[in-house]
């Protein structure tokens, strides 16, 4: 039964088109998947449908009856749930608040937290979804928080849901326990729309694909019918190569960490204990880990932010322990911070002066004295522009209206053309799309070949697989050894994330499964 | 009705802003003069007059510009850094006494070294008095906003200390003031019989200053990067503390300044009333301006005239001089709710208009 019709919808900002003559349907009990690159007109087609922006022209059915525009009262009447990408819970307060949150009248004088009770367990029950209400946001991690969301938008009713990239923020356990909370909601005969970038999560979920490129929808295929490296065709419009590590001889250590401790204080959660780790030229070391082991606290030591509390920690066989951010980026160290809109750029900033910001102290071109030469920083930054394929209008443009993958661009041009010695990438590719993803990794190995050492913190297992050399796993802010890549499969990755160790036989099964994989 | 974000602020706007901020508040201000029975065209008029009506108006009003520019950019600088210096009166007293204690006799220089002597002075006492917030916030955490405004009563009180004690000038038959500033000490006028003095251009020239150091320095770039994303300029290696530092050095500076220039400048000697609130009346020139070292000038001209303006209106129709902080009060709201417009565009929500009305 159809329940969802989107007809013809199509809107533009200013002369921007994000959506043109937009149509599909939703069935009931249907995971419908939405693809398409960053700036493809996914979030603006779902901030439509949910009444956040009005359609310059076309409608949308729910129920067989037309939903006013511009109306989230409407859509959430009409039983439409929507999941943002960054949560909007309120941290102080407990589950049970958040899920309570704006559904009270004003004007009544006592909340009637019994029956408020009674429904979530209700849902929770159906849905197959463990969680104490009572427990404040701020203790949750963050696939619960993610959990608290669906369930806010069970408890409105809702009978479509939208998800907004899901899966960006999850580690593999989590995005396993939400695909199993998604499919007993759609036995239960919900309907879900689901935007993400992840082609392996998608094809695992969902039945019917909805294609965008450029604000058109380019494609509605059962995902039954095609395969991993069409639907990324049919996203990017053309063969997306896929960079190959290939294994070189490495050089000298350019990172060493050696018994290193980073104590817990007031402002930093977790510690750091007893970390070892040997980083030489032309290798990649890549760190798994479930979000919040310490791998944040790592790459904050590296990058010359925290400083360690005992142990030996080298960077171009130089002590590193004092050294100031500034004198790290003198030493040709480039660092890809894991949040890229807060820590990488500054959003308010012009792209030309955002290119300009990392080796501040390194005397570059653009820079006599203390005074700034602008016409050799613009020419620089529009030689970066250029060979880093940063788009945008121009570069005079504040940086923050760039997307997630031009800006990642931009971050990557300021670092790499130092031709770094160390790369210090933090989730480089989280939340980016097929192409951007693409274009960083290509960096990553040719940063490699041209001799760097790279040490990549990743959530992503493929992406660790597929990239690193050798992969060491943090759990407890505790670094296992390190693995060659061939040993590892993501099961075993899997066990070593819990803080499980590797049993010899079940090493073994493992091995002899992936060698049997190998040889057909 | 919703707000959108606005992907691109057109320059015009920035420039459009102040203005109807400005006839907005003149605006409210007439609703106040009706209400004192008189005609706001006259009203305005006599504002006008009495601060560009005759040139000894005008070098009042410029007189008065001077400070405001002092203590305005002052707060430009610190804020640019999301260092919120409330201090500026403070500092301006501070500087008004470190001139008082070192212009009075102890140190006697031909004028051309007395007067950038006495700058100096009085630049680094504002200054070091802001060192200690500064400290605090480094070191401590501890919010600035706070302990620059308290540090401006503690001031306050040291300076009527002094003035009732020992720095209280025996030839002042009596009332609370230091001894006068030496002669080679004393900023010349600019226009005979005027109080007009050299300060003005020192505050043009520090205007200049500031903006040339925002726009083509290093660490005007800092400054700035650190103020939009302290998180991001962290990590890209500019030293938070030591930009809070430098920052504060320059901001305490020139309100350190300001209080050279009332004292050597217009007034020849230290009282307790040198300063009607300037240092405050400085952070409403900034946001006047949205920071801008140059759009400060103007601003504090503004102000300036509002000040000397409304007085001249009270005396010569009976409508309360307190007008004028209303104008500059209301003028700074309506300049932040400008502001806002230009990061935002307000939608009206037609179709749901259209479900009320039917």
């Amino acid at each position: 039964m159809v329940i969802l019709e989107i007809d013809k919808i199509s809107k533009s900002f200013g002369s921007v088109v994000a959506n043109k003559d937009i149509s599909l349907t939703l069935n009931q009990g249907e995971i419908l998947a939405l693809l398409g690159e960053n700036g493809a007109g996914k979030t603006t087609l779902m901030n439509i449908l949910f009444g956040q922006y009005s359609a310059d022209s076309g409608q949308i059915k729910a129920w067989g009856k037309v939903l006013p525009a511009q109306s989230t009262d409407a859509a959430l009447k009409a039983g439409i749930g929507m999941v943002h990408q960054h949560f909007t819970l309120a941290e102080n307060m407990t589950v049970l608040e958040n899920v309570m949150l704006g559904t009270q009248s004003l004007l009544s004088w006592r909340t009637d937290t019994q029956a408020a009770r009674a429904k979530i367990a209700n849902i929770c029950q159906s849905m197959n979804l463990s969680i104490d209400v009572d427990l404040y946001v701020a203790d949750l991690s963050i696939g619960e928080r993610q959990g608290v969301e669906i369930l806010k938008a069970l408890y409105r009713d809702a009978k479509i849901l939208i998800l907004d990239e899901p899966t960006a923020v999850l580690t593999p356990q989590e995005v396993e326990g939400l695909f199993e909370m998604l499919r007993s909601m759609q036995k239960s005969g919900l309907s879900v729309i689901i935007i993400s970038h992840k082609l392996d999560e998608i094809l695992a979920i969902s039945q019917n694909i909805v294609v965008l490129r450029q604000g058109q929808q380019v494609a509605q295929v059962a995902t039954a019918t095609v395969d991993r490296g069409e639907l990324a065709e049919l996203i990017v419009g053309k063969k997306v190569p896929e960079p190959i590590n290939h294994q070189l001889a490495p050089g000298e250590p350019v990172l060493h960490l050696e018994k290193v401790n980073l104590f817990k204080s007031s402002s930093e959660k977790y510690q750091l204990t007893n970390i070892n780790l040997l980083l030489r030229e032309r290798q990649i070391i890549g760190i798994a880990g479930v979000s919040g082991n310490g791998q944040r606290e790592l790459a904050a030591v590296i990058s010359g932010v925290l400083k360690i509390n005992s142990g030996k920690f080298e960077i171009l066989q130089q002590d590193a322990r004092k050294l100031s951010i500034k004198q790290l980026t003198k030493l040709q160290v480039a660092r890809i911070p894991e949040d890229r809109h807060s820590a990488g750029i500054v959003g308010d900033m012009s792209v030309w002066e955002n290119l300009m910001l990392e080796d501040l102290g390194a005397n570059p071109c653009w820079r006599s004295g203390f005074l700034i030469n602008t016409s050799a920083a613009k020419a620089r930054a529009e030689q970066l522009i250029e060979k880093f394929d940063i788009r945008c209008a121009n570069m005079n443009m504040p940086a923050k209206l760039l997307s997630g993958g031009n800006i990642q661009k931009l971050i990557l041009a300021r670092n790499f053309q130092l031709s770094p010695k160390l790369v210090l990438a933090n989730q480089p590719v989280r939340g980016l799309d097929e192409g951007a993803i693409s274009f960083v990794h290509q960096q990553l190995l040719d940063a490699k070949a041209g001799g760097s050492g790279v040490l990549l913190i990743s959530e992503d297992l493929d992406e660790l697989l597929r990239l690193s050399d050798f992969v060491q796993v943090m759990h407890d802010g505790k670094l296992s050894k390190a693995y060659p890549r061939e040993v590892l499969t993501p099961k075993l990755l899997g066990i070593l994330m819990s803080g499980g160790q590797l049993d010899s036989a079940d090493h073994a099964a493992d091995l002899a499964t992936r060698s049997q994989y190998h040889a057909v | 009705m919703q707000f959108e974000a606005r992907e691109h602020t057109p320059v015009a706007f920035l420039l459009i802003v102040p203005l109807v901020a400005v006839l907005c508040s003149m605006l409210l201000a007439s609703l106040l003069i009706i209400w004192a029975g008189q005609s706001p065209l006259q009203g305005f008029a006599l504002i006008f007059k009495g601060a560009f009506g005759s040139s000894f108006a005008i070098t009042e009003t410029l007189a008065k510009t001077t400070p405001l520019i002092f203590t305005g950019l002052a707060a430009a600088v610190a804020f640019k850094a999301k260092f919120w210096n409330i201090g500026g009166e403070g500092q301006l007293y501070c500087g008004a006494l470190a001139v008082t204690w070192l212009g009075t006799g102890i140190v006697d220089l031909p004028p051309i070294l007395m007067i950038p002597f006495l700058i100096l002075v009085g630049m680094i006492a504002g200054a070091t008095i802001l060192m200690l917030p500064v400290f605090l916030k480094n070191q401590l955490k501890v919010d600035e906003v706070v302990t620059t405004l308290l540090l401006n009563f503690i001031i306050l009180l040291f300076v009527g200390y002094c003035l009732e004690g020992p720095l209280k000038d025996p030839m002042s038959m009596g009332w609370p003031q230091a001894a006068p500033i030496i002669d080679s000490g004393i900023f010349p006028t600019l226009i005979e019989r005027s109080r007009l003095h050299l300060g003005l251009i020192f505050a043009l020239l520090a205007a200049v200053i500031i903006w040339a150091i925002f726009r083509f320095t290093l660490w005007g770039f800092e400054i700035r990067a650190q103020g939009l994303n302290a998180t991001a300029s962290h990590h890209a290696g500019i030293n938070s503390n030591w930009t809070i530092f430098k920052v504060a050095l320059l901001s305490g500076g020139l309100a350190g300044l300001a209080g050279v220039s009332e004292v050597a400048g217009l007034k020849g000697y230290l009282t307790l009333d040198i300063s009607p609130g300037y240092g405050y009346t400085g952070i409403a020139v900034a946001m006047l301006a949205n920071l801008h070292p140059i759009g400060v000038v103007f601003s504090a001209l503004f102000l300036a005239s509002i000040f000397v303006g409304a007085d001249f209106m009270g005396r010569s129709i009976g409508v309360p001089n307190f007008i004028a902080d209303i104008m500059v009060a209301s003028s700074v709201l309506c300049i932040l709710i400008g502001l806002l417009l230009c990061k935002y565009r307000i939608r009206f929500n037609s179709s749901r208009l259209k479900q009320v009305i039917s």
